[in-house]
């Protein structure tokens, strides 16, 4: 069945609004008519994981020359404030100073707006309940779904690009409200209360179930933090592909577990235990001893977790560079709470607009030892050669300050 | 397969065109980021096709893998290294192919008809028509 368009969408389609809304037009009409989508459906927000690397800067690139912009703004990614690092870390590579200006430049000119943050849904581009919108970004589609009850899809940058400049998207998968429901019973049995618990749980679980069905996750004993949420779907889509998940008692479309699986039957039942977590925990620990530098913000820290690190950070000086990755509001805010002075004397760097996974500006750091508090970042480096060993915050910071990997 | 006999077979488009070329048929699903782009060689070790080359070749596979970045990646540096295939017939799509395949103007379709899966081998001359829903399987 070949998607049903009204007359506006069948204008895009053949080119009255130009070549690049005809080209975006041809790639969600590929994509509904491959997930047999009756219609286009509006789209009221949109944000684009644009990755800086050849593909993304081609596609971003082409779409500007052709004069192209977005009927609806989309919210940018991160990628890398080489002025504050060449000023305070390291000289960055000329290749990726090109590339992070190219990809700069080619967004600016779609009309995309450059919060370079990978938390979204935190304060710059907030969807609500059903609000049906197109994000890219595994870790900020996961949230939307999951823990606001927004819709979306699991998008590419190209295709999330493509519906900011139409405002469209096909109507198919997690759109509906058929395939929102739970479908896999998870019993936690495993104690899991912190951030960084939520660290563990979210990297276990998908290598306990290997499968695309959306979770449904019973058993936590308390209510997760905005940022153990953060967490949890970030790692559930670094070992897993999982755009959706439910929390019994916790998110709103899983008020109870009748409510979360909506009446359908459970295809798998999985319990994640004490053991899987703390097998999980031991397999972090990579390269005890010294290390050359601490990194958080994988996602991107919380105003909450850098008053945090600030805390720890007080009246200590740090053996190694602890770089701190947050957004520039974030930041500013850290700036007017006095976090910012706090950390910045301990030898701890508040980086804005800065993402750990581009290759081609974090090279120097080819061949050296760290520690983070996210699984995501380290796998992520896994090819630049760079090893982590994963742990809570205050150890990662304990860690910096004596400059080797606490236990 | 005999060169004089011709079969053709229905399909649904994802992406539009028409190309012609041999057949190369991989049982695994296939990341282009694992594809060097200078030769088209996969590389990925232990893969069904892993020191084949996908360069200019109808290339028949289950699905795609890998994130949206490397995937979209791979194949763009492919392309402009002259060595994408010329055509991609899938069992499966999602997003991330789909949206690479048209913006890189490589035709793709799916959901072919059954006998194709019996007909097709290596090397076979395979013509697709992508906007018309077909493809036509010749000799060697």
């Amino acid at each position: 069945m070949p998607v049903r368009l009204n007359r506006f969408e069948e204008e895009m389609l053949h080119g009255k609004y130009g070549e690049g809304v005809s080209l975006a037009m041809r790639v969600l009409v590929g994509i509904g008519e491959t997930f047999d989508a009756e219609r286009l459906v509006d789209i009221t927000r949109a944000h684009v994981s644009s990755s800086s690397q050849d593909a993304d800067i081609w596609f971003a690139e082409k779409m500007a020359d052709l004069g192209t912009t977005c009927r609806v703004p989309p919210t940018l990614n991160p990628n890398f404030d080489f002025r504050y690092i060449d000023d305070h870390l390291f000289e960055t590579p000329e290749k990726g100073k090109a590339m992070i200006t190219a990809t700069n430049e080619a967004y600016k000119k779609l009309g995309a707006i450059p919060i370079l943050c990978c938390t979204p849904y935190f304060e710059q581009n907030v969807p609500g309940f059903g609000e049906i919108v197109a994000f890219s970004e595994s870790n900020a589609t996961v949230y939307v779904n999951s823990v606001i009850g927004a819709r979306t899809n699991r998008e590419s940058a190209q295709s999330a690009l493509c519906a900011a400049i139409t405002g469209k998207v096909p109507e198919y998968g997690l759109l509906l409200e058929e395939n929102r429901r739970g479908e896999v019973l998870v019993e936690v049995e495993a104690d899991i209360r912190s951030e960084f618990d939520f660290q563990l749980l979210g990297w276990s679980y998908p290598l306990k179930h290997d499968g695309f069905e959306i979770p449904v996750f019973t058993g936590l004993k308390e209510k997760p933090s905005p940022e153990a949420l953060m967490n949890f779907g970030t790692q559930l889509n670094t070992t897993g592909v999982v755009p959706m998940y439910h929390i019994v008692g916790v998110t709103p479309e899983a008020p109870t577990l009748e409510a979360a699986l909506g009446g359908d039957e459970v295809k798998a039942k999985v319990t994640i235990t004490k053991e899987d977590i703390e097998k999980t925990r031991a397999e972090f620990y990579r390269k005890p001893g010294k290390i050359d530098f601490a990194m958080l913000g994988c996602p991107h820290l919380t105003l909450s977790q850098v008053a945090g690190i600030a805390r720890l950070l007080e009246g200590k000086r740090s053996m190694v560079p602890i770089i701190l990755l947050t957004n520039s509001l974030t930041r500013e805010m850290a700036q007017r709470m006095g976090y910012l002075k706090v950390i910045q004397r301990a030898g701890g760097h508040l980086i804005p607009g800065t993402c750990v996974d581009i290759p081609s500006c974090w090279a120097p750091f080819q061949g050296k030892t760290g520690v983070t508090d996210s699984p995501r970042c380290a796998y992520y480096n896994e090819l630049l050669n760079i090893t982590f060993n994963i742990m809570p915050i205050e150890k990662c910071i304990g860690s910096a300050v004596l400059g080797e990997v606490v236990e | 397969m005999n060169g004089t006999v011709r079969d053709t077979f229905k399909c649904r488009k994802i992406s539009g065109g028409r190309a012609e070329g041999p057949v190369l048929i991989s049982k695994d699903r296939v990341c282009f980021y694992l594809a060097e782009p200078g030769s088209g060689k996969i590389m990925e070790k232990g893969h069904d096709l892993e020191g084949k080359s996908i360069a200019g070749k109808i290339l028949v596979m289950p699905s795609g893998k890998g994130s949206s970045v490397v995937q979209a990646d791979g194949l763009y540096k492919l392309s402009k290294c002259g060595n994408s295939p010329k055509a991609l017939i899938v069992k499966e799509a999602d997003t991330v192919l789909v949206s690479t395949a048209i913006i890189l103007e490589i035709p793709m379709v799916f959901k072919v008809e059954d006998g194709f899966y019996r007909k097709i081998e290596n090397g076979a001359i395979a013509k697709l028509d992508a906007d018309n829903g077909l493809i036509t399987l010749g000799g060697h």
